[in-house]
């Protein structure tokens, strides 16, 4: 048995990741009005310096970084850990959420005449909740922490995809909702079990005390499910598309880029932290199963939407099925481990910007045209070259094509799955990036034509430029370091056990 | 029998006659009375985990009594949260139904009303 962990130097960091959106969401809801703007804009350059400084502590610590809260250390207390991946995605968080926020300054500004409008109110104050929800994901060390970390997630959702108020919008968040109160449930289940079996609910003493027991099975199979619900993953996806693309544009990227990543990232911890030991029962294939499922599902109906908001839901559900494909490619002490762990969670940050920028991308498209209808498309490209640049350099990532993050991700699961030997999984990669190619194509093909175009509205080219600059990122993620790979391999349990028998 | 095998199976039973209503009822409120029937097998379930972590002079264990109390709080504001959404969504179209078909018009919904 480890000693007892204690808080390591500059523990103090992830507290006020989780402190300063919490502190936010308070200081807007007591300050009202126009404030609530103010203090989710003001904050977000404070949020993204306190994510690049757990980044470099953690780099520089080479190992996760801990803060056991109240000085308890668990299983008496409840400890907050940053590990590479936590750090990485508390900046992609920090990255996103203000762009979000910066685009919909233009459609929830309180109106100049009212003091306070319910929109708006709402939109600010839920943004920032996501942003502490998702803090708490990433750097949370508890089971049970993270549940109602994961409601918090759903909580702060839920608003943001029915804000408009229109009744579509409330039966889509209905079944958001429904759905999410499933899978929180049978997490929870899963918790209790294996707090019976082991007696604390703490990641790392848990995967200390994981011993083959059928309680642990039993937990693992419904935590999983709850988890998959959540993160709509095939079959469990279908109250995805129609939350996501009735809500409003800047709310869809925060929903469809990072929010699904939320309770992926619990997938991750739960079977590469807590259930290494356990004996591979063929949970990994099923997994995979599901995923290639969902690429090949999503992708086909992502072809036959009419309509561009669906079509980028369509082919979330999609790219959320690729990721599903580290359990089979990452998991274990293989040479290949490594390649596959890296191409999923290249996936996560490459998807996470480019959808959020084809949504960002899709909302001034909606705005300019007053339709986002891909068959009435024609010449539009001419008159907003940037939006289609935007979409088209989303839509390489998506695609898998180089340069771009989702080159990275694809080709790094492609090596792991020929190096293995499950040919299976590679043939689900190919497959869909043609079926991407097919649906990026059609947003495409109509729009390059040289009909005239009327426009509603002149496109908005701070909205523009924001959806620009993400997709930037994504295409520049295809160019990372060997160092990047390292940073994300920090606190990774199959390397801390690989040098024992 | 012993008790706590027996309310294990009274949890057991719970959660599933909640997953079944959950999964074949169209109705959302009925639905949502579902979550809450599975909601009280798992908080069953944290019963029976804490009355066997008794230790010395505890007759329970304090930490998933602890946690049911968040779990109840969080199952009720999410129930009361679904409330609110069905409230609305009847406010604003007269009928509560999930069927997605219901919402796509003629044209595939492509403008607000």
């Amino acid at each position: 048995m480890t000693p007892a962990e204690t808080t390591t130097s500059s523990g103090a960091l992830l507290v006020l990741a989780i402190l300063l959106p919490s502190a936010g969401i308070l200081a807007s809801f007591a300050l009202g009005g126009r404030n609530a703007e103010r203090i989710a804009l003001g904050s977000a350059p404070l949020a993204l310096a306190i994510a690049l400084s757990v980044l470099a502590e953690v780099w520089r610590a080479g190992r996760p970084i801990v803060y056991a809260i109240a000085g308890l250390s668990p299983p008496l207390g409840i400890a907050l850990r940053a590990d590479g991946i936590s750090a990485v995605m508390l900046v992609t968080s920090a990255l996103i959420i203000p762009a979000a926020g910066l685009y919909a300054r233009a459609g929830f500004a309180t109106p100049p005449a009212e003091r306070e409008s319910r929109k708006a109110f709402t939109f600010w104050i839920m943004l920032q909740a996501i942003s502490a929800a998702l803090a708490i994901i990433f750097v949370s060390g508890d089971l049970f922490n993270l549940y109602v970390a994961l409601e918090l997630l759903t909580f702060a959702a839920l608003p943001l995809a029915c804000v408009e108020g229109r009744a579509e919008t409330f039966a889509a968040a209905l079944r958001y909702l429904l759905f999410a109160l499933f899978g929180s449930i049978f997490y929870l289940l899963g918790a209790a079990l294996l707090y019976g079996a082991f007696g604390t609910l703490d990641i790392a003493l848990l995967a200390e005390r994981m011993r083959p027991l059928p309680a642990v099975t039993a937990a693992a199979a419904l935590m999983s499910a709850g988890l998959l619900a959540k993160t709509a993953l095939f079959p469990l996806h279908l109250w995805l598309p129609p939350a996501h693309a009735n809500a409003p544009a800047p709310a869809s990227a925060v929903l469809s880029g990072l929010v699904v990543k939320g309770s992926f990232f619990l997938t991750l911890r739960l079977w590469f932290y807590v259930l290494p030991a356990l004996p591979a029962v063929g949970f990994d294939a099923i997994l995979g199963a599901l995923g290639s499922g969902a690429v090949v599902f999503g992708s086909v109906l992502a072809l036959m939407q009419p309509r561009l908001k669906l079509l980028i839901a369509y082919s979330t559900i999609a790219q959320i099925g690729y990721l599903f494909l580290i359990f089979p490619l990452g998991s274990g002490l293989h040479a290949w481990t490594a390649d596959g762990w890296n191409g999923g969670l290249m996936q996560v940050l490459a998807h996470a910007f480019a959808k959020a920028a084809m949504f960002l991308a899709a909302g001034v498209l909606y705005e300019s045209l007053g339709h986002d209808k891909i068959a009435k498309f024609s010449g539009a490209a001419k008159a907003m070259p940037m939006t289609f640049l935007t979409l088209g350099l989303g839509g390489l990532s998506l695609m898998g094509l180089p340069p771009s993050g989702g080159f990275a991700a694809k080709w790094l699961l492609l090596r792991a799955s020929v190096a293995s030997g499950q040919w299976v999984w590679a043939l689900v990669l190919l497959v869909g990036g043609l079926l991407a190619a097919g649906y990026v194509y059609r947003i495409l093909a109509p729009a390059l034509s040289s009909d005239p175009v009327a426009l509603k509205a002149p496109p908005r080219r701070a909205g523009e430029a924001i959806a620009l600059s993400l997709a930037l990122v994504a295409v520049v993620l295809g160019f990372a370091p060997e160092s990047f790979f390292q940073l994300l391999d920090i606190g990774r349990p199959a390397l801390a056990t690989a040098g024992l028998p | 029998m012993s008790p706590p095998i027996i309310a294990g199976f009274v949890g057991a039973g719970l959660v599933g006659l909640g997953l079944y209503a959950l999964i074949v009822n169209p109705e959302p409120l009925k639905k949502l009375l579902a979550f809450n029937l599975i909601g009280s097998g798992v908080f069953l379930v944290f019963g029976i985990v804490a009355r066997r972590g008794a230790v010395g002079v505890f007759p329970f264990d304090p930490v998933p009594q602890a946690m049911v109390i968040t779990g109840i709080v969080v199952a009720f504001a999410a129930s009361a949260l679904a409330v609110a959404l069905m409230l609305r969504l009847a406010e604003e179209s007269g009928r509560v139904t999930l069927d997605p078909d219901a919402w796509t018009k003629p044209d595939d919904g492509a403008e607000g009303p």
